[in-house]
């Protein structure tokens, strides 16, 4: 895939990558979860989405309460530590302001579904729903007898989202992104996908990548667009670059119980923000700098070079 | 017949003692989170932390706001990725204890996590399985902690069963069969349900001080079978205590 061209900024990625009626899958398994991205997706319209993540969290909420979401691929339906997504609840229990489809599995089903997309497989096998009702709530998790003699066993089809949308420490202009800490099924999701678009704290020197190979969970070849977004996690977090905001996630829960609350939050902090720096600029830097983690860097190490 | 503040001290210290022995647990959010942390301080130093979020031995340096906070990574043994965490160290056998909380569990240990009501139409969506179903069915066994004790979160047949006991694994037999024991032990603020037998009901085995064996079975939704052998819960320690309220939940996050 050729490298130039990669670098753009948020507006425009979101602008090429994401299309009415696209399937997005946003990862992140409550850290790095690409909340700048999300909200320039509200900035910009989008309708009628498929939304693919295993824990919907707060990113989800406001997608669903900006009227962005048809239909949610997930398997948790509530924000972590702070409890429910009361606009997601509208949806499901009230049809309220307008239905939502679900297609629902547990958190191995979907690590499940992403590896069968990345890997071209036709389903993908896991022990998990023997006795339980959620074949009976989901369709799509059917059963297969094995071919090998020890009976029927449950597997889930592959998922192959248009775009996947990850945030990162660091990547380099090619492409070549660099995580750590909790990374969750973001190497499926993106090698499952047509598109894939990074966001980073940092845009590196390729020289820094390629000093730490083992640490590019996704490779150049799989990435379509990088863009450098600062912040860009908020209010989730990014190991070693600042912490996650709780009180947010707390101050949330009040916010979404109020559908009118959700929605002037909306207007104000995301439609009324030009893009993250102004929502940035606008949280502070007192807010900000609460959440500056201090330094706990990782023991050198050395990859070696042969002799001359 | 909901818990107090007092209640879900309580419970976590109970839960915490669960853990003597234990070698690697698969801990929830919520009371979970408490009970392994008080665990690890106390009567198990050596237990192996492992989360959801895939952070495996983890040594935080203080309470973990749900299982993806930084406080948990930082300093960790292992970072693993979802297909390890879930493929390899769950289903591959290795854990020895999942700690889960529940809105329902069965007469005969299936959990209900995901909706109240007839789930077409729910009467409430709840969070649903995430890991549940993955580690009700491969982890040892299960351990619930509940913070209420009734007929509704105690039903004779759960509304949903999102994490099936082996018992209802059984009705399926030709699927190839969860590996694990399943629910093994309830805990509320009532007592403790214990489920020895793999294929058998829960039954009482303790009561906590103050509670009495009738009290337990006219506030579960079948009839509850009271082992011979049903003891008294002994009370927390004041050190359990002090170290949940002034070490632990600092922030009261778990502790309402």
């Amino acid at each position: 895939m050729a490298q130039a061209g990669k670098r753009m900024s948020l507006t425009e990625a979101v602008a090429r990558f994401v299309a009415d009626g696209t399937t997005v899958a946003l990862e992140g398994f409550g850290h790095l979860i690409p909340f700048a991205a999300g909200h320039e997706i509200i900035r910009q319209g989008r309708r009628d989405l498929t939304v693919c993540r295993m824990t919907p969290d707060i990113i989800t909420d406001q997608l669903l309460a900006a009227g962005c979401v048809r239909r949610l691929v997930a398997s948790f339906f509530a924000s972590g530590s702070a409890g429910s997504l009361y606009e997601l609840r509208r949806r499901v229990e009230h049809s309220d302001p307008e239905p939502l489809e679900v297609e629902e599995y547990s958190h191995y089903g979907m690590v499940c579904r992403y590896q069968a997309g990345a890997a071209k497989l036709p389903f993908f096998p896991l022990r998990s729903y023997v006795g339980s009702d959620l074949p009976e709530l989901n369709s799509r998790i059917r059963s297969v007898e094995s071919p090998y003699g020890e009976g029927r066993i449950h597997v889930v089809p592959p998922l192959n989202p248009d775009v996947t949308i990850v945030h990162a420490q660091r990547a380099d202009a090619a492409g070549n992104t660099q995580m750590w800490g909790i990374t969750g099924a973001q190497q499926q999701a993106a090698y499952a996908a047509e598109h894939v678009l990074v966001t980073a704290e940092e845009i590196v020197p390729s020289g820094v990548i390629r000093s730490d190979p083992n640490r590019t969970l996704i490779p150049a070849h799989a990435v379509d667009a990088v863009v450098h977004v600062p912040g860009g996690a908020h209010p989730s977090y990014t190991q070693g670059y600042y912490d996650r905001d709780s009180a947010f996630y707390r101050e949330w829960t009040p916010i979404s119980r109020d559908p009118e609350a959700v929605r002037a939050w909306i207007e104000e902090w995301v439609r009324g923000t030009e893009d993250h720096a102004a929502y940035l600029a606008k949280l502070g830097a007192e807010r900000w700098a609460a959440l500056e983690v201090a330094p706990a860097p990782a023991a050198p190490l050395s990859y070696g070079r042969r002799k001359a | 017949m909901t818990t107090a503040g007092a209640g879900a001290e309580f419970l976590a210290t109970v839960a915490a003692r669960e853990l003597a022995g234990v070698r690697r647990v698969f801990a929830g959010v919520g009371l979970p989170t408490l009970a392994v942390d008080l665990a690890k301080r106390t009567i198990n130093p050596d237990l192996e932390m492992v989360y959801e979020s895939g952070v495996v031995g983890s040594h935080p340096e203080a309470m973990a706001e749900g299982i993806a906070d930084s406080v948990l990574v930082s300093g960790a043994e292992a970072v693993l990725g979802m297909d390890a965490l879930f493929g390899f160290l769950l289903q591959g056998g290795l854990i020895d204890v999942g700690f889960l909380g529940a809105a329902q569990v069965d007469r005969v240990g299936s959990i209900n996590t995901s909706f109240i009501g007839d789930w077409r139409k729910p009467r409430v969506r709840l969070p649903g399985s995430g890991g549940a179903a993955d580690i009700v069915a491969s982890a040892q066994e299960i351990i619930v902690v509940m913070r209420r004790h009734d007929p509704d979160a105690l039903p004779a047949e759960v509304d949903f069963c999102t994490s099936p006991s082996p018992v209802r694994a059984r009705e399926r037999e030709d699927f190839i069969q969860p590996t694990g024991h399943g629910v093994r032990t309830v805990i509320t603020p009532l007592g403790i349900l214990r489920r020895p037998d793999r294929y058998g009901d829960l039954e009482l085995a303790q009561v906590h001080p103050g509670v009495d064996v009738e009290t337990v079975v006219a506030a579960t939704g079948w009839p509850l079978r009271v082992a011979e052998d049903v003891s008294e819960t002994p009370p927390p320690r004041d050190e359990d205590v002090r170290l949940l309220r002034d070490e632990i939940d600092t922030v009261r996050l778990y502790l309402r």
